[in-house]
């Protein structure tokens, strides 16, 4: 069984639309800016990867913008791009054949926090009625099935930040052994919010740089961090038959092998150094039936976090030897999207599959040391790509990898 | 405790909601909410919108009772009038 | 991808259990079968202005059931009962985790909420006590952002059982407790995970919680007669009444069970879910997608209609639920579904929302072992609209090889599960 990606929509702070977001990245323009959403005076994150120019109302009717989060927002718009890009007419496919997954970090973070401020500050008779669907983990899951009439096996993954490359593996299952034939998949955040970048900076990851060149970079030897931001990518998945029987106008590629394991808790006596993201790669390209010397392009987890950078740089060199493949990691552009990320890696992959082209990575000046990585940096590098490694980390220790191939 | 009017309804449902909708006129007083696009849900929210800003109860079977914009109003204004 | 070999079937050989009534499997089993309820007024917080003031508590003393004070200022109160849980469970397996490769095992958690107390009683100091959004964000305590992603729970579900496989956690609303095992087992079948934690948590009495299920008048306003508000199935019934806890089983293959003379509660034999693409709270009368998820999930057992011996119902309590299901039950079932037992073990323990699912499938287990159907409580008015057998009020010794556990959620998720009895038992 082959799972084919056929639509792709993103919502990214760099781009709202698959090819303005694509072309902002090739160009090396950055989304990243100051937190804007609310008056962030006296917040430990001041700068942030924000959507801009997306104004949910147009797309998504009020009826629907009012019950649901701007994360849900996002999702419903990325969706449609997906559907229209893989020219599916929903209402012709099998109602019990297409399924809905989707990777959430935290729900409707904005949502929540000014239902339990209306709680907290007027009463529990001023909680809105939509509370009950809109925070919640499912909702964007819920709410695109009801959409787009999906009634097949639908989920939410919760990885943190690994959770768009779970989604993504989990869709291939939906489509072997679950009697799926056309997935939406992929993800969305949006915690730009004043609790939600409260609880994102008590981990301590984020950057306390105020500048949007320098908060984060990644395998840099000025590496401070990450910068927070929100956005995504939803995806279209099929089973590569079903695609071609119903005339699917494109294939961007091929979901080939993926992998998820985790990492020992922090402190147990570790041989491998505490991590286990190799072992997820290594598990990823058996899955795929690849050898390292096929794979010609890593998407990197990237922390921005130094010790977090080590590891990975570690990993891929051992792997892969010295500078054995290029590694890049656009989401320097829009800041890490938590539940969105990921799934926004997926999909910028696949756009480097089809067009031949491997995304740079900016901001970063100069690599750390012990992060030696052939990291393409700043222009864009040309060439074929048949076979990209993606790599994802979430917080507590969750690793996930995901293979994406050409058809050729 | 003034009278509950068509206007008042009608920026209520706006606000939950129904912004896109056509505005809420004569013709639309006895077209049930569901045609006119609120879901239970909705209903369940203005009904508790109403409550608040009016200081009234409605007792739980009118709240999903009330289906159409005139018997809501009909009945709130029962409802306010006896306050 | 690979392709899965020879039929690896996932057993469940250990059962872990933190619900309402009392901690432990068996605690659990002995309200159960002795249709003793669980509800009460709402004591975890003054609940007093609330339209609904009752709950099934857990009655939960994190330092009794052994969390280290470490463990318990980083956890909140669904990841603690989410660890109990799995430690029980381990015990009851007999697993020597040391002789496993902790990359093949796995966890897999439910959970609807995640860990909302948390995130709403840090809200309430951040902001003193709701009247001043952010005094000082240096307040902010080190384990608030664990707090907002869920993930958490499966992150110390892990470190409980020293996990190094896949590990994940799943939230679909109401099924996420179905939808958690059901990925466990899909973990076993492929080789992916030897042993997997699979299970689900839920500490949704939190005023937040409360109140959004008040909004939507969903829960049951029965203040003055708290023990018996959770009437599933019953002509009286009035909403569901919410409860908290948690379950987690071990699972792993059969064929290494076997070998290590392990005595399983249930296989999981089918699994299977649909949504109904209606409405995110809404369920039309028909129970349409609900049947087609029971069907799936019996052709996945090679079973039938007439296998199913007993069924293990979601049976909230809501009016439209109860109507909802009893439907699907005849749709999938046909005349089957009047011969067999169907029971709402909610009526005790209310409804953990996305824990509820696994704790059923405890029960369903647990029901498997001992030959005992648990009863629906409070049923004294039957609704002639629910005209099946719901074993009203008292337990019943019957003979089982095959038990159906099915769920339903916000969302419009529908859940159903096959367990047997199995080579194993």
């Amino acid at each position: 069984m082959m799972a084919a990606v056929t639509g792709i929509g993103v919502v990214a702070p760099n781009g709202v639309g698959t090819e303005t977001y694509w072309q902002a990245v090739l160009a090396g323009r950055s989304g990243i800016g100051p937190l804007t959403r609310f008056d962030a005076r006296g917040y430990p994150v001041r700068i942030a990867g924000e959507v801009t120019g997306f104004d949910a109302a147009e797309h998504v009717p009020s009826r629907l913008r009012v019950q649901t989060d701007r994360w849900t927002h996002l999702a419903f718009t990325a969706a449609e791009m997906a559907l229209s890009d893989a020219g599916a007419d929903t209402d012709e496919l099998p109602e019990y054949e297409m399924a809905v997954l989707t990777s959430s970090s935290s729900g409707g973070t904005e949502f929540g926090q000014y239902e339990i401020e209306r709680l907290w500050s007027k009463g529990s008779r001023y909680v809105t009625a939509y509370q009950s669907i809109a925070w919640f983990y499912a909702a964007t899951t819920g709410q695109l099935s009801i959409r787009h009439g999906m009634r097949g096996p639908c989920g939410v993954v919760c990885t943190e930040q690994a959770g768009g490359l779970d989604a993504a593996g989990r869709t291939c299952r939906l489509l072997e052994s679950d009697g799926a034939r056309f997935v939406l998949t992929g993800g969305t955040d949006a915690s730009l919010c004043p609790y939600g970048v409260t609880a994102q900076a008590a981990t301590g990851l984020i950057s306390p740089s105020e500048e949007p060149e320098r908060g984060y970079q990644p395998f840099a030897s000025t590496a401070s961090g990450y910068v927070p931001g929100e956005g995504g990518a939803i995806l279209v998945v099929e089973q590569a038959d079903a695609a071609r029987e119903r005339g699917a106008k494109h294939v961007y590629g091929l979901i080939t092998g993926y992998a998820a394991t985790f990492d020992p808790r922090p402190g147990t006596p570790d041989p491998e150094g505490g991590s286990r993201l190799r072992r997820a790669a290594q598990l990823a390209l058996a899955d795929a039936g690849l050898e390292c010397g096929q794979v010609d392009v890593v998407f990197a987890d990237a922390s921005g976090d130094p010790e977090r950078d080590r590891i990975e740089a570690t990993t891929l060199r051992e792997f892969f030897g010295p500078h054995g493949v290029p590694v890049t990691a656009p989401k320097t552009m829009t800041g890490r999207l938590y539940g969105g990320g990921a799934a926004l890696d997926v999909a910028t992959a696949l756009l480097s599959i089809r067009d031949g082209v491997i995304p740079p990575t900016i901001n970063v000046p100069a690599l750390a040391p012990g992060c030696d990585l052939d990291l393409v940096r700043g222009e864009p590098r040309e060439g074929p790509i048949r076979n990209a490694l993606i790599l994802a980390r979430g917080y507590g220790g969750f690793n996930a990898a995901l293979v994406v191939s050409g058809t050729e | 405790m003034s009278t509950f009017t068509l206007d008042d309804l009608a920026k209520l449902m706006r606000e939950c909601g129904g912004e896109d909708q056509e505005g809420l006129c004569g013709d639309t007083l006895d077209v049930p909410f569901a045609d006119l696009g609120y879901d239970s849900l909705a209903l369940l929210e203005i009904t508790t919108r109403i409550e608040n800003r009016y200081s009234v109860s409605i007792p739980e079977d009118m709240a999903t009772g009330m289906k159409t914009p005139r018997e809501a109003i009909d009945y709130v204004n029962t409802l306010v009038h006896a306050a | 991808m690979s392709a899965v070999r020879q039929e690896r079937v996932p057993v469940i050989t250990g059962i872990g259990v933190v619900a309402p009534g009392g901690v432990g499997t068996k605690a659990f089993w002995e309200l159960l079968t002795a249709g003793r309820t669980a509800t009460r007024a709402i004591s975890l917080f003054d609940a007093g202005s609330f339209r609904s003031r009752i709950a099934a508590e857990c009655d939960f003393d994190p330092a009794a059931e052994g969390l280290s004070p470490q463990e318990i200022r980083r956890m909140d109160r669904a990841a603690q009962f989410a660890v109990v849980a799995a430690r029980e469970a381990l015990t009851d397996s007999g697993l020597e985790l040391a002789e496993i490769d902790p990359g093949l095992i796995g966890v897999s958690i439910g959970s609807a909420v995640g860990c909302t107390t948390g995130l709403e009683e840090e809200y309430v100091v951040l902001s003193d006590g709701g009247r001043r959004w952010l005094l000082d964000p240096s307040y902010a305590v080190p384990q608030l952002y664990g707090y907002m992603v869920p993930s958490t729970m499966a992150v110390e579900v892990a470190w409980a059982c020293g996990a190094e496989g896949p590990v994940s956690l799943t939230s679909t609303g109401c099924t996420a407790g179905l939808d958690s095992m059901g990925h466990g087992a899909q973990l076993i079948r492929e080789g992916s995970a030897e042993i997997v934690l699979a299970g689900a948590t839920d500490a949704p009495l939190s005023p937040i919680t409360v109140a959004c299920f008040d909004a939507i008048r969903a829960t049951s306003p029965n203040n003055a007669d708290p023990e018996s508000a959770s009437r599933p199935f019953d002509l009286n019934r009035d909403g569901f009444v919410l409860g908290e806890g948690a379950a987690v089983m071990v699972l792993e293959e059969r064929e290494a069970a076997r070998r290590r003379g392990a005595r399983g509660y249930a296989e999981i034999s089918g699994f299977a879910r649909r949504s109904n693409a209606f409405h995110m709270t809404g369920l039309k009368p028909d129970g349409r997608e609900m049947a087609e998820a029971i069907r799936d999930a019996l052709r996945q057992a090679g079973a039938s209609a007439g296998d199913v011996d007993y069924i293990n119902a979601h049976g909230s309590g809501t009016r439209q639920n109860d109507r909802h299901e009893t439907a699907a039950f005849k749709r999938s079932l046909g005349e089957r579904a009047r011969e067999i037992p169907v029971s709402s073990i909610k009526s005790m323990i209310g409804h953990s929302l996305g824990a509820i699912g696994s704790i059923e499938i405890a029960a369903s287990a647990l029901a498997l072992r001992h030959q005992v159907v648990p009863p629906t409580a409070n049923l004294h008015t039957p609704d002639p609209e629910c005209d099946l057998d719901y074993v009203p009020l008292t337990a019943r010794e019957h003979a089982m090889d095959a038990v159906l556990s099915v769920g339903s959620g916000f969302g419009g998720f529908q859940s159903a599960m096959l367990l047997r009895r199995g080579e194993t038992a």
